[in-house]
């Protein structure tokens, strides 16, 4: 068994966040797709984690407090958005949802 | 040894639950793998030596923003799945094969960056008064960090305000 070097943890964040890339670009449930980019985000997470062990710095796990700040925000203010739109339009598909697009 | 062990067990687990998180048809399904996902990420956090981090994500993912997904599940109780209007216009292997060539492209960056000479590490911030984790990450984000810290804090408010505001049916 080999050492576990942070090119371990960045092909692991690099795969999590091409799982959420393909949850966004194929699913068609909002929710879904809204789960998806929380899964990209944790992906980001686990990077500088781990290069913030790296350089023995803890400025990037700092980071990561103001990415888990920024997600909790997203996900109140898209959920709203989902419900709001659900009441108008009864619908959480993206592809019934276009009525902004031009 | 245990670092090893711990890792692969725990990568499996959080791209397993990933992959389900994307495929399974039920949002609800999808929620319950997306929670356990976080759980083993926290689980991660222990092992790379960052255990605020792993209580905090535990506390606001886990915890806060899960529940506010299967809130969304509830209310949006659909009995035709979203998934069954099909847009003609929609490129889902186009959309897959453009996800490929973004891990390919991230794979690029990952092999290039370890085939160089190891970058200069800059030192480390002036060293900390305090010992311990979560010590550590308090001093830097009420020193250092401060001005963000409190427009984070900011952004919350906003947020709040926001998500009340979409939530009301007429103000």
């Amino acid at each position: 068994m080999m050492e576990i070097t942070p090119a371990h943890y960045t092909v692991l964040s690099a795969a999590l966040f091409t799982i959420g890339v393909i949850g966004v670009l194929v699913r068609r449930n909002i929710i879904i797709i809204f789960m998806a980019i929380e899964l990209m985000l944790n992906a980001v997470n686990i990077n500088l984690v781990a290069q913030a062990r790296q350089v023995e710095n803890l400025v990037g796990q700092v980071f990561v407090v103001f990415v888990i700040a920024v997600a909790a925000a997203e996900a109140a203010v898209g959920l709203g958005i989902i419900l709001a739109f659900y009441r108008n339009k009864e619908t959480v598909n993206i592809d019934e949802m276009n009525v902004m697009r031009w | 040894m245990a670092e090893t062990i711990a890792f692969y067990t725990l990568s499996v687990l959080i791209l397993g639950l990933a992959v389900l998180v994307v495929t399974v048809k039920n949002a609800v399904h999808s929620v319950v793998a997306l929670v356990m996902s976080f759980l083993c990420v926290a689980a991660l956090y222990v092992v790379l030596e960052a255990e605020f981090l792993a209580v905090i994500q535990i506390l606001v993912y886990a915890g806060g923003i899960v529940v506010l997904y299967l809130f969304v599940v509830m209310l949006v109780n659909l009995d035709r799945s979203p998934e069954e209007h099909e847009d003609p216009r929609r490129l889902s292997i186009f959309g897959l094969c453009l996800a490929g060539a973004m891990l390919l492209e991230v794979a690029g960056i990952v092999v290039y960056s370890y085939n160089r000479s190891a970058s200069t590490v800059t030192a480390p911030a002036a060293a900390s008064p305090v010992q311990g984790n979560t010590q550590e990450l308090g001093w830097l984000l009420y020193t250092d960090y401060l001005i963000p810290f409190e427009l984070a804090s900011v952004l919350l408010l906003v947020a709040m305000v926001g998500a009340i505001v979409l939530a009301k049916r007429d103000l």
